[in-house]
């Protein structure tokens, strides 16, 4: 560890300073300096994170690298960070997408190259926040804050009909976080006047208060992962996002909904939690099976694969609430793992949109004639979608679907009916847009791969490959910490 | 004891009386280009009232005239602001009066009697001192809203404010005299102690106080005696309108917590219950009626209902922490408030109004600086944080969460959901729409400088909250619960 330094802060406010260095290069004159100085920025900005893990102490579920200043002295707010082996991931996975979404916007962005450039940047450093903040109005300012970059990347740089998705996504999420604010003030009542989310994880509550709190958070939490039934906006967000908008929502912005559960409402309500996870459960086997369904049925790549991204994260929710470790670790694994995946695929779908400016499955068909090394990749990246084993894709979900057999056999009878589903929309979609006879003339010109695309898919397909061949370094960092909060968990917090 | 020290307390009043009247003969007698030599001596008369309020400030309370006047920490505090306020409205409003041949003595000096009205509202410790104050704010606003005899439309707004402001008045007096008969005093203190001793008749006592609630209601624009607010703001030149809606919020939180909590405290469990009702219906009438607007002053005007609402929240939970937040979300409101209707005047031109929605259609294009500001304002406004707005918002549902209300809180955030949608649509037209006039925006200096501080103010204050949240809370915890 490098003793001294405040790496979290420095993890937060670098590309956030890049950021607005970046919005200083002005308009599209600078663009080629905006791009420059963007790369630079996100690259730096996942150096500094490189502490984080290799300084991480494995077998203590303390929070480590712990900033703790006064903030708003009146009403006890601290700025207050820190990590354990549950956040330090998404952190590392925060940091990583960064340059990868500077990348991928390189050439297709011509338009305002610095404001969207420097919306990331500024994202980038939010999100980290959010992941980071041990204290409850921290993370509730880190939280809010994310919502004004997406509203905007959306809104400006996103498709046809983007104005209508990006008022739908602010004003969705913006209901659940105002709801979850009423109840950590709640919260800061009940527990003498300290918004420290671990004080919080202490205070002893009654179940009416427990299940009313529960809700609230169901409501922040669950738009952001999405769940069934508010999970709505996502298709929406999705297809209207430009490709990197739509990579930094589902490689990250989901995790934060379902982090929310694992930080505030499993371990400050567990009573409510256990009373509802029935409820939890069925929800998420509704988002596994019916959305598994409902992607077969599309015929828009991104849409495609915005269901998918809801399917899998009822995995996530599945494994969170039927508490036990396989089940959290797995659900923990498939976020990390879906957050490469889906990145990888939006990526995909750009990279023909960006030749093609469809993403309409039937204007595709034998792209592998003319793309053979893009099909190769495709190819590696719709399996880990469909959770082939020795991909990262098979781990969470196997892990998982253990666990539910652990709690209950019909849990994971249905959830187990994701590797058929997820295999069946994924490939059916690869056949169709990437085998077969050359579709039309505009297929048989696209051009194969550059070095910058080979560089992403590279990078990514060795880390789906590497995960899913060698999980080890990602289960063992959070593994005291699952299990800590597991045994928490199980204590009633009831009031005697 | 000698005049000075019994006239101390009033010292910025009185300071301001005579500056008023000096600058008036100046202005008449000294020909001047474009009445830049007025305009520099009220601004340097709001420097000397900031000077004489911070000297004559002295701990604890004290008073004058016996006691109808009072001065503590809270009245400096919120007279300093006073002075803000005003000083930036004149330096918002100087180019585009100019334009509009209405930047004369008259409208200064009328700003500055207005001024004098509100400090007299937010020291008044008598019923007849409040109502004094009102007047001469009210009176020099209406003027104001005249002003610009030619427009049909102002002298309509005019017509409006002055008659809904005589009633409203009239209610208010209506009710004061009735709890002058019930306690015999009009002095704060007195009608206060009158009321917990016991022998005051009730009924009569909460018959008044439902005719002073419903003119300070009337004043505050609260739901439903709000009809008057969006005529007035829409109707009256923009930089009147910035006026109104500015600085005498203000002396409204004063002048409402001044009657409500020093001299009606004992009613307390009868005059929540009608706050209640008045917070709700605004937040749920302003907020609903403010998307169906497409001129922005209109939007604004049922906007600063639904925060009328929000602050009325603020004081019916009570406590330090209950006043201090309605005291922090007035000080923030008037902020934000400067900010967007400075934009406006910052927008329009000769001949041009840019009030419509529609005019902010593509500005991140034409300006993406000015863009971005009022993205800061409006996110303040809707309370996203990381801008100040969140903060206000946040301790006035700390406060109601602490008094124990906690369905309201949950309503409260509903209609700020609702309210959201509105502010959120400016910055979609700002950033997501074409721009329908390409016309180069011309702006002064100093006022870009200022909206700049303004704008950018929302995000620092969002960052650290924590000094103007601690001067409130303790500027009411020694004047509102120390007597």
């Amino acid at each position: 560890m490098i003793s001294g330094l405040p790496v979290i802060s420095i993890a937060i406010w670098l590309p956030i300073i890049f950021g607005i260095l970046v919005l200083s290069t002005g308009d599209d004159r600078n663009a080629p300096l905006a791009r420059i100085l963007a790369l630079v920025g996100a690259l730096l900005g996942f150096l500094v994170t490189i502490p984080l893990y290799t300084g991480f102490v494995r077998d203590t579920s303390e929070m480590q690298f712990v900033e703790l200043h006064d903030w708003i002295a009146r009403f006890n707010i601290h700025y207050h960070l820190g990590v354990d082996g549950i956040s330090v991931l998404f952190i590392l996975l925060t940091a990583f997408f960064t340059p990868i979404v500077v990348l991928a916007g390189w050439q297709a962005i011509e338009k305002r190259v610095a404001q969207y450039m420097a919306s990331f940047l500024i994202m980038s450093g939010i999100m980290i926040g959010v992941f980071a903040a041990l204290d409850a109005v921290l993370f509730y300012v880190f939280w809010e804050a994310m919502l004004i970059p997406m509203f905007l990347i959306i809104g400006v740089w996103g498709g046809q009909n983007r104005v209508y998705a990006a008022v739908k996504f602010f004003l969705y999420t913006l209901l659940g976080s105002l709801l979850m604010l009423v109840a950590l003030i709640y919260l800061y009542n009940q527990s003498g006047s300290s918004f420290a989310i671990l004080d919080f994880h202490r205070v002893a509550l009654p179940m009416t208060a427990q299940i009313l709190i529960f809700v609230a958070f169901f409501f922040a939490f669950a738009v952001k992962v999405p769940m069934f039934p508010v999970h709505t906006w996502l298709p929406d967000a999705h297809v209207e996002a430009p490709t990197g908008g739509s990579v930094i929502l589902a490689a990250i912005m989901l995790k934060v909904g379902a982090y929310g559960f694992i930080r505030f409402s499993m371990p400050i309500v567990p009573d409510a939690s256990h009373q509802l996870a029935g409820v939890m459960v069925a929800l998420s086997l509704i988002a596994v099976v019916y959305i598994g369904l409902v992607a077969l049925t599309q015929t828009d790549m991104k849409k495609l694969v915005a269901y998918s991204s809801i399917s899998h994260m009822g995995f996530v929710t599945l494994g969170l609430f039927i508490f036990n470790a396989y089940g959290m670790e797995g659900a923990l694994m498939q976020m990390i793992s879906h957050g490469f995946v889906s990145g990888a695929l939006f990526l995909c779908i750009g990279v023909l949109y960006d030749r093609m400016h469809s993403r309409n499955i039937a204007d595709y068909g034998g792209v592998a004639n003319s793309m053979p090394v893009f099909a190769a990749f495709f190819m590696l990246f719709a399996m880990a979608n469909s959770g082939l084993p020795g991909t990262s894709g098979f781990v969470g979900e196997f892990m998982v679907i253990l666990g539910a057999v652990k709690a209950n056999f019909w849990y994971a009878f249905a959830a187990a009916t994701t590797l058929i589903f997820g295999a069946a929309y994924t490939l059916w979609m690869y056949k169709r847009v990437i085998f077969g006879a050359v579709a039309n003339t505009h297929v048989a010109e696209l051009t194969d791969l550059n070095l910058r695309e080979k560089v992403i898919f590279v990078i990514l397909a060795l880390t789906v490959l590497g995960m899913g061949l060698y999980p080890l370094p990602f289960t063992e960092i959070m593994h005291t910490s699952v299990n800590d909060l597991l045994v928490h968990m199980a204590r009633s917090k009831l009031p005697l | 004891m000698d005049l000075m020290t019994y006239l101390m307390p009033a010292g910025a009043e009185i300071f301001l009386l005579l500056m008023a009247c000096g600058i008036l003969i100046v202005d008449l007698l000294i020909r001047q280009r474009g009445g830049m030599l007025t305009y520099m001596l009220v601004q340097l008369c709001l420097f000397g009232c900031a000077l004489v309020t911070v000297g004559t400030h002295e701990s604890g309370v004290t008073y004058a005239f016996n006691e109808m006047f009072v001065d503590d920490l809270m009245s400096d505090v919120l007279k300093l602001l006073t002075y803000l306020a005003v000083g930036m409205m004149l330096v918002y409003s100087r180019r585009y009066l100019a334009v509009r041949g209405l930047f004369n003595g008259e409208f200064m000096v009328l700003a500055l009697f207005a001024m004098l009205g509100m400090m007299v509202m937010i020291s008044a410790n008598h019923f007849l001192t409040l109502y004094l104050g009102l007047e001469l704010l009210s009176l020099s606003l209406y003027a104001m809203v005249a002003l610009q005899r030619d427009s049909a439309v102002a002298t309509e707004a005019a017509m409006k404010y002055f008659i809904l402001g005589a009633l409203a008045s009239g209610l208010l007096l209506y009710g004061m005299s009735m709890l002058y008969g019930a306690t015999g005093s009009l002095h704060l203190g007195t009608v206060s102690s009158a009321i917990l001793s016991g022998k005051a008749n009730q009924t009569l006592l909460v018959f008044g106080l439902v005719f002073v609630v419903s003119g300070l209601a009337f004043k505050l624009g609260a739901v439903p005696f709000h009809m008057w607010v969006p005529d007035v703001y829409h109707g009256a030149p923009t930089a009147m309108t910035m006026l109104i809606g500015s600085a005498p919020k203000l002396a409204a939180f004063a002048f409402v917590s001044r009657i409500l909590v020093e001299g009606l405290q004992p009613l307390v469990q009868h005059w929540s219950g009608m706050l209640v009702i008045l917070a709700i219906a605004s937040m749920a009438i302003g907020n609903i009626t403010a998307i169906a607007q497409t001129n922005i002053k209109r939007m604004l005007a049922y906007s600063t209902i639904a925060h009328m609402g929000f602050m009325l929240l603020g004081l019916l939970s009570g406590g330090i922490e209950g006043y201090g937040s309605a005291m922090f979300y007035a000080v923030i409101y008037v902020l934000m408030s400067l900010g967007a209707f400075g934009m406006i005047m910052l927008l329009s031109r000769e001949g041009f109004e840019a009030d419509t929605l529609n005019d902010f259609k593509g500005l991140s294009q034409r300006s993406p600086w000015l863009a971005f500001l009022m993205l800061l304002l409006m996110f303040s406004m809707a309370g996203v944080p990381p801008t100040v707005g969140f903060y206000a918002k946040f301790s006035v549902l700390n406060a109601v969460v602490q008094s124990g209300n906690i369905w309201l809180a949950v309503t409260a955030v509903l209609f700020s959901l609702i309210g959201a949608f509105y502010y959120l649509r400016i910055v979609k037209l700002m950033y997501f729409d074409a721009p329908e006039s390409r016309a180069p925006i011309i702006f002064a200096q100093d006022t870009v400088l200022l909206i700049s501080v303004n704008g950018l103010g929302m995000l620092l204050l969002g960052l650290l909250p924590g000094a103007l949240m601690s001067v409130c809370a303790v500027s009411v915890q020694q004047s509102l619960l120390l007597h």
